[in-house]
């Protein structure tokens, strides 16, 4: 185990980041019940917070990466601004993609998020290429790929997971098993349910965590990330539980009450919390923490209604290149044609 | 017997009046069972007709596809479901290299009698990977036939006739017209499959166009009217076959052309419809043909910029005001 988990104050900070997703995703469901959202398609990833604070505090500045539609919670924990991340959610001009993205297409080149995914296993491969690329240029930069059990049952994953273990590529594959694909369970969805197996099928060092103790993730990343680092690339399954729907409108009613009380209590904060206390925290201390972030998760739904829809023209900015002529807009070209006679 | 009814609720009835008088239709596809579909149209299917005949898969659009493809050269009648039609890009070598080639490149031997339903387009800020129009992929390619109903009594019945076709048929609904209610009587004679509908008539212009558009073509129609404008708008109802007499006949009549469609212009369904309205109604044209689309843009999430990327009845009617001036 690293220095960062293995004392309450790494804990502690463990704790912090996993409390922010879960309020930002809070106040996602909240920006979503005062309609200022843009749409409903929005997958929060309250109750997985262990795998996302877990394998990106093992990972390092310059490291890239990619995720799934689910994936605020990541690129939260790997230093994504609220107010950004929530006003793209919002689809304003000021997120991250200039409001053209939202909640399944975030991405910043700046903190190496390559990008969040809507089709499923989508953002797979280029990881494999961002790392073909770090190995080349033997900049000593992982790439990891974060994606959800369902993405398992993808052939593009097996292509991808094949070739980083041929070439030897500085690669991580972390599924992040909440144990539903939308409304089909994992054992509905496969008879495979030992999900790093298959990985190992492919020669890649692998494992799988239990998602409840944050500490037990980090340790398990950090070994897979040092080994893709060193050339031997790696897959890391974390059994965690989706503890909502499927989206916002999705009351998950193909889910029993008993297997979501059983699921809502492999809480890995309610985890964290109770070894904090263990460990000699004061409750208020603890306290304090979820009271300074509830004040900048408030802050960054006021940023987002605050801001400004994107100007109508950006419409056609960035299909291609800067510099490079846009698109020729439908109501230009018929002035064009019409004005001819 | 005239009734109110959803598209949605048309739908999910063709495919279980379907499913009732042929034992070899089945539906598979993700979440098309115990879920009850993404946008809850197949809801009540697996009550009915059990898992064998309700597949729920995995996220595995190639297979589910492909698997459609082997059941139906089996001898059954699968209706494969992709829950948008982005994903099709995921499935493609299946479709387009073997569903839409098998009867051809194997000389004749079999077909392959597969519905692949799906859905599109925009209205929910579902983003670019889950809004787009992409029929112009299917109509490229030689071997689909390709069906999308804009009414409540088209949903039923070019379902139902799609399930009757000796090739693939690629089944494009509108997710916006999910909602969309009619009064209907499902036992009134519909249109044979491929011909298409004149759904108003009128002197001055045509308006071609399917799926959600023929509603905004209507609606613009309607504003039109009350300026002394008379359109005809034409739904095709199905994009192949593709009703050509039907276009022809109103050109030559009306002497003006538009066509509509929700996908992006360049190389889109309405550019091959308005170089064919140019190639054979040249002699009858007042006008050029216009063609009335998507922006050449992704979708974005912004549901300002995802409104404003696509037609709507205030484009239509001022367009097709210009081209009768």
């Amino acid at each position: 185990m690293t220095a960062a988990a293995s004392s309450n104050t790494g804990l502690e900070a463990l704790y912090r980041q996993m409390r922010r997703i879960r309020t930002f995703e809070e106040r996602v469901g909240e920006l979503f019940v005062r309609g200022e959202s843009a749409g409903s398609m929005l997958h929060l990833s309250i109750g997985e917070e262990s795998p996302a604070v877990g394998v990106c505090t093992a990972m390092k500045d310059g490291d890239t990466f990619t995720t799934h539609h689910r994936g605020h919670g990541i690129f939260l924990a790997r230093g994504a601004d609220p107010n950004r991340m929530m006003a793209e959610i919002a689809g304003k001009e000021t997120g991250y993609c200039r409001g053209k993205g939202g909640s399944m297409h975030i991405a910043d080149m700046g903190l190496g998020h390559l990008g969040a995914n809507a089709i499923v296993g989508g953002g797979v491969p280029a990881v494999v290429g961002a790392a073909l690329v770090a190995k080349r240029r033997n900049s000593g930069a992982v790439s990891v790929a974060f994606f959800g059990d369902g993405a398992m049952q993808q052939g593009v994953i097996y292509e991808s997971m094949n070739m980083a273990a041929l070439w030897g590529l500085p690669a991580v594959f972390v599924c992040i098993n909440n144990q539903w694909g939308m409304g089909t369970r994992i054992d509905q969805a496969t008879r495979a349910t030992a999900l790093h197996e298959r990985a190992k099928a492919f020669g890649l060092a692998a494992e799988t965590v239990d998602g409840r103790d944050v500490r037990e993730v980090h340790a398990a990343a950090a070994r897979i990330l040092d080994g893709a680092r060193a050339g031997s690339p790696g897959f890391l399954a974390v059994d965690c539980y989706r503890f909502f729907g499927h989206a916002r409108k999705d009351k998950s009613p193909y889910r029993t009450p008993e297997e979501e009380d059983e699921g809502r209590a492999r809480d890995p904060i309610a985890f964290a919390r109770a070894a904090l206390i263990e460990g000699g925290m004061a409750e208020g201390a603890i306290g304090a923490i979820d009271d300074e972030v509830a004040r900048e998760m408030d802050a960054s739904i006021d940023f987002a209604i605050a801001s400004a829809a994107p100007a109508m023209d950006t419409m056609f900015r960035d299909v291609y290149a800067p510099g490079e002529p846009e698109p020729e807009p439908l109501r230009t070209r018929i002035d064009r044609i019409l004005a001819r006679d | 017997m005239t009734e109110t009814l959803t598209y949605r609720d048309a739908i999910r009835r063709a495919l279980a009046d379907a499913m009732r008088a042929d034992p070899d239709v089945f539906v598979i596809g993700e979440e098309v069972g115990r879920y009850g579909g993404a946008y809850a149209v197949t809801t009540g299917l697996l009550e009915e007709f059990g898992p064998e005949r309700m597949i729920d898969t995995p996220i595995s659009e190639q297979g589910i596809v492909g698997t459609a493809v082997g059941a139906a050269m089996a001898g059954m009648r699968p209706v494969a479901e992709l829950m948008y039609v982005d994903f099709i890009g995921v499935s493609m070598d299946q479709l387009c290299n073997q569903a839409a080639k098998i009867r051809y490149m194997f000389g004749g031997q079999i077909g392959v009698p597969m519905v692949l339903r799906t859905q599109g387009g925009t209205g929910r800020s579902a983003g670019a990977q889950h809004s787009q129009s992409l029929e112009a992929y299917v109509m490229h390619m030689p071997g689909l036939r390709l069906a999308m109903p804009a009414t409540v009594a088209d949903a039923y019945h070019l379902l139902r006739q799609s399930l009757r076709q000796p090739d693939p048929v690629v089944f494009i609904e509108h997710k916006s017209l999910y909602a969309h209610a009619e009064e209907v009587d499902l036992s009134a004679p519909v249109p044979d499959w491929g011909r298409a509908a004149i759904r108003r008539q009128g002197r001055d212009l045509v308006i071609v166009t399917y799926s959600r558009q023929v509603l905004y073509a209507l609606e613009a129609a309607e504003t039109l009217a009350a300026e002394g404008i008379e359109a005809t708008v034409i739904d095709l109802r199905t994009l192949n076959p593709l009703d050509f007499a039907t276009i022809g006949a109103e050109v030559e009549r009306t002497g003006r052309a538009m066509v509509v469609s929700e996908g992006p212009l360049t190389a889109g369904v309405a550019a091959e419809l308005a170089a064919r309205i140019s190639e054979e109604c040249f002699d009858y044209l007042e006008n050029p043909v216009l063609r009335i689309a998507g922006e050449d843009v992704p979708i974005s999430v912004s549901t300002a910029l995802e409104t404003a990327s696509v037609p709507g009845p205030e484009l239509i009617a001022d367009a097709a005001r210009r081209l009768v001036a």
